[in-house]
């Protein structure tokens, strides 16, 4: 097998180009995407008989708590890579996720706050996928505060991917612990979609509007990872070149 | 030369253990915060022991958390200012192993007094005597997988400005499950129910801790020792 394409990742100039190349396009389906998304999603599927046109919030709702989770493990990936291989771009594509990530992470939960308050007559409970995403920020704000807190960018990068791989480790025995927690001290009152249920019309928008998000994600990050590649980078003989 | 782990270990218990008789304040510090704490809460909440009961479970397991986040300071801060971890890591020897040993001492020395101090904390919060030796059972067990865990985040911020918002910052999150089965297994001793459950998994977190922890530390002092 042919690995140069592998080498070729761990090489500044190069992903700088290919980002560059490749976000507009992740950019332009990921607009196409998401407007064809919302188009089906809002006025095509046909409004939920329990829960009327607020059932729609779950377009932006359950493709954001997707998208949390993803960006977290492509965030850990990119970090082990980073560790495992001495990547510096592997390491500046993590830093570049975190903020997308956590971005997600709040949608999710300010969604679900307001498709709470007129379905469960209140912004907040303490179910457990709530705490959990909740538990996801905070896991998010750890990694960026460690990342912010090492002056020295290599030391930054590795005592933050070390974080990442732990919380990878961690997020399934939390999300686990979390569900013990609560059927212990609270009765399951709320009202919850059943993905069975759902049926195609409405459905089909859900996951292209996920598709959307995942191709926005890539989008942004692609972009980000630019702005990264050219701060760290900002002594190489390149940058010069590519700015000049 | 390489001596044998074990040799290692225990001489690296053995200096933790008389470094810190030589400083006892740094000792009851901890302690004392959490006598603090479990104190504040019938003030604010209410003096009504048969309420109090209802609530002691979480105080307990805060409190516990919250003085092991400020024991976890002194864990490696002192060693990495003198430059003892720096010898750790030059030495030869596994780093593994010695992060290992301090932080079993670290337990000795924090996790297990808080243990046996929580009982009079317990009393004074309406928890029954029965289940006291329960609730110190669950704490001690509790206490070592935060130990393990807090010596991961305590070696990812050496290398940090601001080091202690941000040690509870990384460390608070990843020890949610800790807490959950932790104040479970108080909550059940507390009404007379079957600890065991919860404990089992006290008990798998603690050695998959015992497992992961100190290798992730170890990598995580080096990376603050470059």
């Amino acid at each position: 097998m042919n690995w140069t394409w592998f080498h070729r990742l761990g090489s500044p100039p190069h992903v700088y180009g290919f980002a560059a190349r490749w976000a507009p396009w992740f950019g332009g389906a990921a607009t196409l995407a998401i407007v064809i998304a919302l188009y089906g999603g809002l006025v095509l599927a046909p409004e939920d008989y329990q829960q009327k046109d607020a059932f729609r919030m779950v377009y932006v709702h359950a493709p954001s708590a997707w998208l949390s989770l993803m960006a977290y493990s492509t965030m850990a990936v990119a970090a082990a890579v980073g560790l495992i291989w001495r990547m510096k771009v592997a390491h500046s594509a993590a830093a570049a996720c975190a903020p997308i990530g956590a971005w997600f992470t709040v949608a999710a939960l300010g969604t679900g706050m307001l498709w709470g308050k007129p379905m469960w007559g209140t912004y907040w409970v303490w179910d457990p996928r709530l705490t959990a995403e909740l538990l996801l920020l905070f896991l998010y704000f750890g990694y960026m505060g460690l990342r912010a807190a090492i002056e020295d960018p290599q030391k930054a990068d590795k005592a933050s991917a070390v974080f990442a791989i732990v919380g990878v480790v961690n997020v399934p025995i939390i999300k686990f612990s979390v569900n013990w927690w609560n059927s212990l001290h609270q009765e399951a009152t709320v009202m919850r979609m059943g993905k069975p249920t759902m049926n195609f019309d409405m459905l089909w928008p859900l996951l292209l509007m996920f598709v959307g998000f995942a191709l926005y994600f890539a989008a942004v990050v692609l972009i980000r990872l630019r702005a990264e590649l050219l701060r760290r980078e900002r002594g190489a003989s390149w940058v010069r070149g590519v700015l000049a | 030369m390489r001596s044998g782990a074990g040799a290692v270990a225990r001489l690296v218990v053995e200096r933790d253990l008389r470094l810190a008789f030589r400083k006892p304040s740094q000792l009851l510090q901890p302690l004392l915060f959490f006598m603090i704490v479990a104190t504040l809460f019938p003030l604010t909440l209410t003096p009504e022991l048969s309420r109090l009961r209802d609530a002691a479970p979480g105080v307990l397991w805060i409190g516990a958390l919250l003085s092991s986040l400020l024991a976890l300071e002194f864990l490696f801060r002192d060693d990495a200012q003198d430059g003892t971890l720096e010898q750790f890591a030059l030495s030869g020897q596994s780093l593994t192993w010695m992060l290992f040993a301090k932080t079993c001492t670290h337990w000795l020395l924090s996790g297990l007094p808080l243990a046996l101090t929580a009982p009079i904390a317990a009393l004074a919060l309406g928890v029954p005597a029965d289940a006291i030796w329960s609730m110190v059972a669950s704490l001690a067990l509790g206490g070592f997988a935060l130990s393990l865990l807090g010596a991961i985040s305590a070696g990812l911020t050496l290398g940090a400005r601001r080091g202690g918002v941000l040690l509870s910052l990384l460390t608070l999150p990843l020890s949610v499950p800790v807490l959950v089965f932790g104040a479970d297994a108080t909550q059940r001793a507390i009404a007379g129910a079957a600890i065991a459950p919860p404990m089992y998994m006290l008990g798998a977190i603690a050695v998959l801790g015992v497992t992961l922890a100190p290798l992730a530390a170890a990598a995580a002092v080096r990376i603050g020792l470059e």
